[in-house]
């Protein structure tokens, strides 16, 4: 076991390609948030507070275009119900002796990127490993809006087009470890990238626009997973060896 | 109709907020369900997976230099490199390509 300081360095150094990755995915948001007639502090504040690049995109459009409370609220609950599948599985992360404080704290966190580098800490899941993470993370995507709304066009696009690969790098460098280990993983994570290619060609080609992406993750995500878990259930001995090490 | 925009960013907020924060605190024990166990097992590599492809495809100004990166990403996952690294040099794969003229 670690010291929290040790977790929260380790949070930080994990952290810092996803602050990379966020500042150019955001840098692009910031802009269409000036564009959608926000102040760039608002759009700073929104990303500081909401920290989902989809969701902020889609309020950003509903804004420009005029919209409803109602409409604005129902539109980040679908974009962003994947984060509830997210959250339990990182419940069964956490130690069940963490406080509710710390839960509170590492649900403000729960992103997909944050959520990759959690699941993939050996054992359990320190709290201190989050805060690191976050506090390298948020800056880089709430600072990324803020210049990009101030100063969109003066960063030259190669750059930031460039530093946006970084997301997909990372949730590549976090699945293919253990799916070399596992054939099952293996083959679900194989299963998980066809399927999600077919399904969003087949969107595309039908202009299936009410099936967002944020909708077709979760879609995917409960049907593979469940098919995983009836075919291959985990064994409990498997588990008990990431318990010793917290 | 024009939603205060301070409003509209605090809805958005507390709604997502609410998504993620809420199974970390009303979960507080194990789940001892072997189906349950095992499915939440393998959401983050399904989750992972889906969002990472095609996506990936479409995150450059061309496709050549997001197929670089991929190749890179994964070539160099599998060979054990730390995350920073396999972020780093897909980002520098990326700009190498586009550096050609397409």
């Amino acid at each position: 076991m670690l010291t929290r300081k040790a977790y929260f360095a380790h949070g930080l150094r994990d952290g810092l390609p996803i602050a990379l990755g966020y500042f150019a995915v955001a840098f692009a948001l910031g802009i269409k948030a000036t564009e959608a007639g926000m102040h760039p502090w608002q759009a700073a504040l929104m990303s500081f507070l909401n920290v989902t690049s989809a969701g902020e995109a889609a309020g950003i459009a509903l804004l420009g275009a005029g919209t409803t409370y109602f409409e604005l609220g129902f539109t980040q609950l679908v974009i962003n119900i994947r984060y509830l599948l997210m959250s339990c599985a990182l419940s069964q992360k956490l130690s069940h002796k963490t406080g509710l404080l710390h839960r509170l704290l590492v649900g403000y966190g729960v992103t997909d990127e944050i959520f990759g580098i959690s699941v993939s800490c050996e054992g359990n899941l320190s709290p201190y490993y989050s805060y690191g993470a976050i506090c390298v993370a948020v800056p880089g995507w709430t600072l990324g809006t803020l210049l990009g709304a101030v100063m969109g066009e003066l960063l030259p696009v190669r750059v930031v087009g460039a530093l946006g690969v970084a997301l997909y790098a990372m949730f590549i460098a976090i699945i293919l470890p253990p799916a070399r280990k596992s054939r099952v993983i293996a083959g679900i994570v194989a299963v998980s990238m066809l399927a999600s290619a077919i399904l969003s060609f087949i969107c595309e080609k039908l202009s299936l626009t009410w099936f967002t992406e944020g909708f077709r993750i979760v879609a995917l995500t409960v049907v593979i997973s469940l098919i995983a878990a009836i075919l291959f259930p985990v064994k409990n001995e498997e588990k008990e060896g990431e318990h010793n090490e917290a | 109709m024009k939603p205060n925009i301070i409003l509209a960013i605090l809805l958005m907020a507390g709604i997502t907020y609410l998504i993620r924060v809420l199974p970390l605190v009303l979960i507080r024990r194990e789940i001892k369900n072997p189906i349950i166990r095992s499915f939440l097992h393998y959401v983050p590599y399904v989750t992972l997976s889906v969002m990472t492809f095609p996506a990936i495809l479409y995150a450059t100004n061309v496709i050549w230099s997001a197929l670089a990166a991929l190749v890179v990403a994964v070539l160099l996952s599998l060979k054990g490199c730390k995350l920073p690294v396999v972020a780093a040099s897909a980002c520098v794969a990326v700009f190498l390509i586009e550096l050609f003229p397409f």
